[in-house]
């Protein structure tokens, strides 16, 4: 089953983060705060639709659009 | 001096670390609202009480002690490892209470360390903005250590940071409490490398053992023996890191649910995300990033005009007041030809790289350098650059010096050599005077669409030129460079605000006294050693020719004469021999033995080229005519004794200006990239492409328009 991440969402739309899809890259996400059971919103996004910024643990946080596609939403 | 004891800044970036630190010492080091300002550590001296002083370090920012990049690495080179120089006998962790629980992460790591440590807790005025009211003496009880309220920018709270910071230096306490049980994440793994390489710490153990392969400060010996240790305990560092992480976050949860009540946030807290739309809109977001660089360019040129027409004039009218109130003789000569003529050109161009260095800061303070970053890292990606390099490339408009030791931030080694490589290409300030004179020789003052100025937007078509070049060699050289490495763009993007005027201020006073007093050296040194080349020459080879002139040009001297003379002189001087050696080489790109002269006196430094051409022309003629006393009017003087037409034609001018925006004349830049490269390789590969593309280019450019 092919879970949403968070480059699935849409502007403003919000998610629940549940896991990752790259162990690599997930220690660098939980360091910013992108830890599983927490609220993330995509609150905009570049030109082109990438890169893309998301509010999570009260700031803001802009990841490439395949960064962001490793963070599994439940 | 008796040792001092040392008190590490520690924090996030964008904390305010270095705000911090320019309180506590007096000294003034660059700040700006974007990650990553700091790449270096730095210190200074700061009085805490009457009896004591300490050193300040300011180190650069960082999430965690688990180091993507060069910078974040020199916080774990100095922290884990005691024997290091630098390693600090208390650390202040600079907490953003407005994203308290991120920031205390790096907190709790730099306390499990065992360090005394100092929270200072700043940005409250923006946390309680947000509607976040944290309270400082619940948080001390929650982490065992002094929280102090600060406020960097104003220097509020500092009076009590001092004092927690004397009698944290005084105090022999038992040392900090651990937060997280470390031990338990890896037990007998650290206990074997504590007992074989004599650690005290259990999250040092545990630092060493995920990082030893990065941790440059151990011996080698030691990195074997944990390899070794690793291995045979099975150490899976991702997998403990990810749990490290995901516990302290667990025990932060706790700590800040205690120490934060949250209300409403204040309507402005919206206001961020109501500009990045804009600022970041597909449409909007680039028009209004051109906007700005219009904007930039135009008020260099048109603004700027104002100030300097003032000063080249009052430097004309102080050499013409000199030369009637002197006695006419050699040193009169030195100094109203050589001194007074390179200071002048030193000093026209103040205005103009105030106005460049102006927007400079405002871009960092606001924040809007962040946006940019996400604005182009689509776009550059595909030349093998990253959002990251934006910095390097704009502050490189500056000085390719700073531009080059920013691109410490860019994790990924390929993207960050590829950004060393072709920073360059952007037009740093010091190519700046040549560009004004040479577009002013031959590009009409004259608006366009009633909104721009022709020579703004030639101006601006230069920098866009070198900005193309850079681009398209990152595109060469992406071919080239190989690497596995991956490459990251996860970034913070800073609550946009207001520049502090004074920082602005200061930004602008430091690059003008950068400019006047270090660039100013080498051209005054270089002007009277130029004068001296210029106005001697070898044997009497400089009278013989003068009197080959005064024969053929018979008994009546005039003005007409005394040209002729000043040039044979010239060209039969020590320069002029220079010059003429170097001519063949240099004809088909248009220019002759004097642009020669020039060309090799800014080989070392480009800022030297408009120094050296005013000399070369003042002393070329004989000018004590007041309608040419400026170097512009001299070089508009100027004839080609081949054509009989102005020296200065499009097609030379224009070859000039691409000449000097592609090539790579400046030592201070090759120092600097073979210090952040390692090694000469890359340094000499940078002179010679970069050389190689500018005779190419002017080549075209003049057999093009001739």
């Amino acid at each position: 089953m092919a879970s949403r991440s968070v480059a699935d969402l849409k502007r403003g739309e919000k998610g629940i983060i549940c896991s990752f899809k790259d162990a690599q890259m997930s220690l660098k996400l939980l360091e910013m705060g992108c830890l599983p059971g927490t609220e993330v919103c995509l609150s905009c996004a570049a030109p082109f639709g990438d890169p893309i910024c998301i509010k999570v643990s009260g700031y803001c946080l802009s990841l490439r659009r395949e960064e962001a596609s490793t963070i599994l939403l439940n | 001096m008796k040792d001092l004891p040392t008190i590490a800044l520690v924090g996030n970036p964008n904390s305010g670390k270095t705000s911090l630190f320019n309180q506590l010492t007096g000294l003034r080091q660059k700040t700006g609202n974007f990650a990553g300002v700091t790449v270096d550590k730095k210190t200074g001296l700061s009085r805490l009480d009457r009896a004591t002083e300490a050193l300040i370090l300011d180190l650069p920012g960082t999430y965690s002690l688990y180091p993507k990049s060069l910078d974040e690495q020199v916080v774990l080179d100095v922290l884990a490892n005691p024997q290091h120089p630098d390693y600090p006998d208390v650390t202040v962790v600079v907490v953003d209470a407005s994203n308290l629980k991120r920031n205390l992460l790096l907190y709790t790591q730099v306390a499990d360390l065992g360090f005394h440590t100092v929270v200072a807790l700043n940005l409250l005025d923006v946390a309680g903005r947000q509607g976040l009211d944290v309270d400082p003496d619940r948080l001390a009880e929650q982490l065992g250590v002094p929280v102090v309220g600060i406020n960097a920018r104003t220097g509020e709270g500092l009076d009590n940071l001092r004092f927690a910071l004397s009698r944290e230096l005084k105090a022999h306490f038992e040392p900090q409490r651990p937060t997280l049980p470390v031990h338990d994440l890896a037990p007998g793994l650290i206990d074997d490398i504590r007992t074989k390489l004599e650690l005290k710490n259990d999250y040092q153990a545990l630092l060493f053992a995920g990082q030893h392969q990065t941790l440059r400060s151990l011996p080698k010996a030691s990195r074997d023996q944990l390899a070794e240790l690793t291995k045979k305990y099975g150490f899976k560092p991702t997998d403990v890191q990810a749990q490290e992480t995901l516990e302290r976050y667990r025990r932060i949860g706790e700590i800040v649910d205690e120490a934060v009540k949250t209300g409403p946030a204040a309507a402005e807290d919206g206001l961020t995300t109501r500009l990045d739309r804009v600022m970041l809109h597909p449409v909007w977001g680039y028009l209004i990033f051109l906007g700005i660089l219009f904007l930039i360019f135009q008020s260099i040129f048109s603004l700027a005009q104002y100030p300097m027409d003032a000063i080249d004039g009052g430097v004309a009218s102080l050499t013409e007041w000199l030369k009637e109130r002197l006695p006419a003789s050699r040193l009169t000569d030195l100094l109203t030809d050589g001194l007074l003529a390179g200071i002048g050109g030193v000093v026209v161009f103040i205005p103009q790289i105030a106005f460049l260095f102006l927007f400079i800061a405002l871009l960092e303070e606001s924040g809007y350098m962040a946006r940019v970053m996400v604005l182009m890292d689509k776009g550059l990606r595909r030349f093998g650059l990253n959002g990251r390099s934006v910095v390097p490339l704009i502050s490189g408009v500056a000085c390719a010096v700073p531009a080059i030791m920013s691109t410490r931030s860019i994790s990924n080694w390929k993207d960050r050599l590829i950004t060393i490589m072709v920073t360059p290409l952007m037009s740093c300030s010091a190519r700046l005077p040549i560009y004004t004179i040479l577009i002013a020789l031959v590009v009409p003052d004259q608006p366009v669409l009633a909104l721009f100025n022709l020579q703004g937007l030639a101006l601006m078509g230069l920098y866009l030129l070198g900005f193309v070049a850079a681009l398209l060699s990152a595109w060469v050289m992406k071919w080239l460079v190989k690497t596995r490495e991956r490459s990251y763009f996860i970034m913070e993007l800073p609550t946009y605000q207001l520049p502090r005027y004074n920082h602005v201020g200061l930004s602008i006073f430091n690059a003008v006294k950068a400019f006047t007093i270090e660039a100013g050296k080498v051209i005054v040194a270089i002007s009277i050693v130029l004068w001296v080349l210029a106005t001697y020459g070898p044997g009497d080879a400089m009278d013989r020719a003068e009197e080959r002139v005064r024969r053929e040009a018979g008994a009546q001297p005039d003005a007409d004469v005394e040209n002729a003379v000043a040039a044979v002189r010239l060209e039969n001087s020590y320069a002029g021999r220079f010059g003429k050696a170097i001519e063949p080489a240099i004809r088909p790109l248009g220019y002759d033995w004097k642009i020669g002269i020039a060309l090799l006196t800014s080989f070392a430094a480009r800022e030297v080229f408009v120094g050296t051409m005013a000399t070369i022309y003042s002393l070329g003629s004989d000018v004590d005519d007041a309608q040419q006393a400026t170097v512009k009017q001299r070089l508009r003087a100027e004839i080609n004794p081949d054509t009989g037409g102005p020296r200065f034609t499009p097609a030379v001018a224009f070859s000039l200006l691409v000449f000097y925006v592609f090539a790579m004349q400046c030592m201070s830049t090759l120092a600097v990239t073979y210090r952040e490269t390692k090694g000469w390789r890359y340094p000499i590969i940078q002179l010679f492409y970069m050389t190689g593309l500018a005779y190419l280019a002017a080549f075209l450019v003049y057999q093009g328009l001739k």
